[in-house]
């Protein structure tokens, strides 16, 4: 799980890279809370070969990446 | 399919950047500045002016431009459901962040968002300006993967978000209602404005298509460097290109060192300026503009950081550490650009950066 939520542009986006290149989990949330965030973590997931479903939770988005 | 998918990934942010290259063309021509259609910096540096936060008698004018993109941010942001007050992000250090990219971008003569302006007058002086801001971004997305963060901002009620709005409006509001109590330039850039109404729908126009598509002149190298992606860029590139075309086709098409409308030609501190300006934007998330757009969208933060780049451009007039233009007298081309007191203050800010760059990298139980 990556917690990203108020995190400044691109942040969201290193915090999830980190997590897959290191791990290289077959699946992933991340939490966000802006819907920039929901684009660009979905854009660099998917540029990893992950698919992405976002679910609003509240004011937050929790995004599930998966192979 | 293929064309389809770059339309859905670039069609938005390229609509926004031909939009705000448009604005900056039409402002021009209805009585702005040449080659500062729009300029962020230079416009909170003459709002600060038109306030009496500083008293360089060239550069103060309420600029309704700055209020209408903050106000069409927020008319974005509310119509689509993306208006979210937050805060709590390392304020003061944004605030100081804030202050020292405004002095970078005065030494240059400009933010990013004129840089790009310039290039497109066919402004040569601003190559070294481009060159800086690069290697400013560099430096700050080397900091970005070390895992540099100024820490979340939380949820705040809704107040909160509306306040630099609400300021925004208070302008405007002064501007039309009370303007005596506000300085107006008699001559210099502060003096060369379009009619208030045209400067406004310009700014809402721009915040509204910046919103929409997250344009970020900061933004879009970074995530080339850092992501590999392109998208942020294409709106860099079309403001450019637009520009370009439409001062082509006006006659305003320059390509030249010299006598550049309101540039100089000391390239080495035009350098230096935008690799602050740059840095600092990398360390707050974007450029001055993607600041004003995150404000309307009700960060906090990012509205600290927009009241810490109006103290700047305030200490930059003040303290004598603004660039001035090349300029000819009598015959004798005399280059511009920033006096000793503007040099120690760009290295201070190089000194500031660096300090908030280390103190917000993560510790080694969280790397």
């Amino acid at each position: 799980m990556v917690d990203a939520r108020g995190q400044s542009c691109p942040i969201p986006v290193v915090m999830t890279r980190k997590a897959l290149e290191k791990e290289k989990p077959a699946r992933l949330e991340v939490l966000v809370d802006a819907q920039v965030a929901v684009e660009n973590v979905t854009r660099c997931a998917r540029s990893l070969g992950y698919q992405v479903t976002a679910e609003p939770q509240g004011t937050d988005f929790k995004l599930i990446l998966s192979k | 399919m293929k064309e389809n998918t770059f339309a859905r990934r670039y069609g938005l942010m390229i609509l926004a950047g031909v939009v705000v290259g448009a604005a900056a063309l039409i402002l021009t021509a209805a009585g702005n500045p040449k080659n500062m259609g729009f300029c962020i910096a230079c416009f909170e540096r003459d709002i600060a002016g038109a306030l009496g936060l500083h008293g360089a008698g060239k550069v103060q004018y309420l600029r309704p431009e700055i209020p209408g993109i903050v106000l069409g941010a927020m008319l974005s942001a509310l119509s689509f459901r993306e208006f979210k007050a937050r805060a709590g992000s390392c304020p003061a250090s944004r605030f100081v962040l804030g202050l020292f990219v405004m002095i970078g971008a005065l030494a240059f003569l400009g933010c990013p968002l004129r840089m790009v302006i310039r290039l497109g007058g066919g402004d040569l002086t601003a190559v070294a300006g481009l060159l800086g801001f690069l290697a400013g971004i560099l430096v700050g997305v080397a900091f970005l993967k070390k895992g540099f963060s100024l820490g979340r901002a939380y949820p705040v009620k809704q107040g909160e978000g509306l306040i630099l709005p609400a300021v925004m409006a208070g302008l405007l509001a002064l501007l039309l209602l009370a303007p005596g109590l506000l300085k107006f330039s008699e001559e210099g850039p502060g003096s060369m404005r379009a009619f208030w109404l045209i400067s406004l729908a310009a700014g809402l126009a721009v915040g509204f298509f910046a919103q929409r598509s997250r344009l970020c002149m900061a933004g879009g190298l970074r995530d080339v460097f850092l992501l590999r992606d392109f998208t942020l860029l294409a709106g860099f590139l079309a403001i450019w290109a637009t520009v370009t075309v439409g001062n082509l086709i006006l006659g305003n098409y320059n390509l030249s060192m010299l006598s550049q409308p309101v540039a100089h030609s000391q390239h080495l501190w035009s350098f230096l300026g935008m690799a602050l300006a740059g840095w600092g934007s990398i360390l707050l998330g974007g450029c001055p503009l993607r600041q004003l757009i995150l404000a309307g969208e009700g960060n906090g933060d990012a509205a600290v950081t927009v009241l810490g780049m109006v103290a700047g451009a305030a200490a930059a007039h003040n303290f004598g550490l603004a660039g001035n233009p090349d300029s000819a007298a009598d015959g004798v081309y005399q280059v511009g650009g920033i006096g000793t007191a503007g040099m120690i203050a760009v290295v201070i800010g190089f000194a500031v950066l660096l300090a908030v760059s280390l103190l917000h990298l993560p510790g080694k139980e969280e790397a």
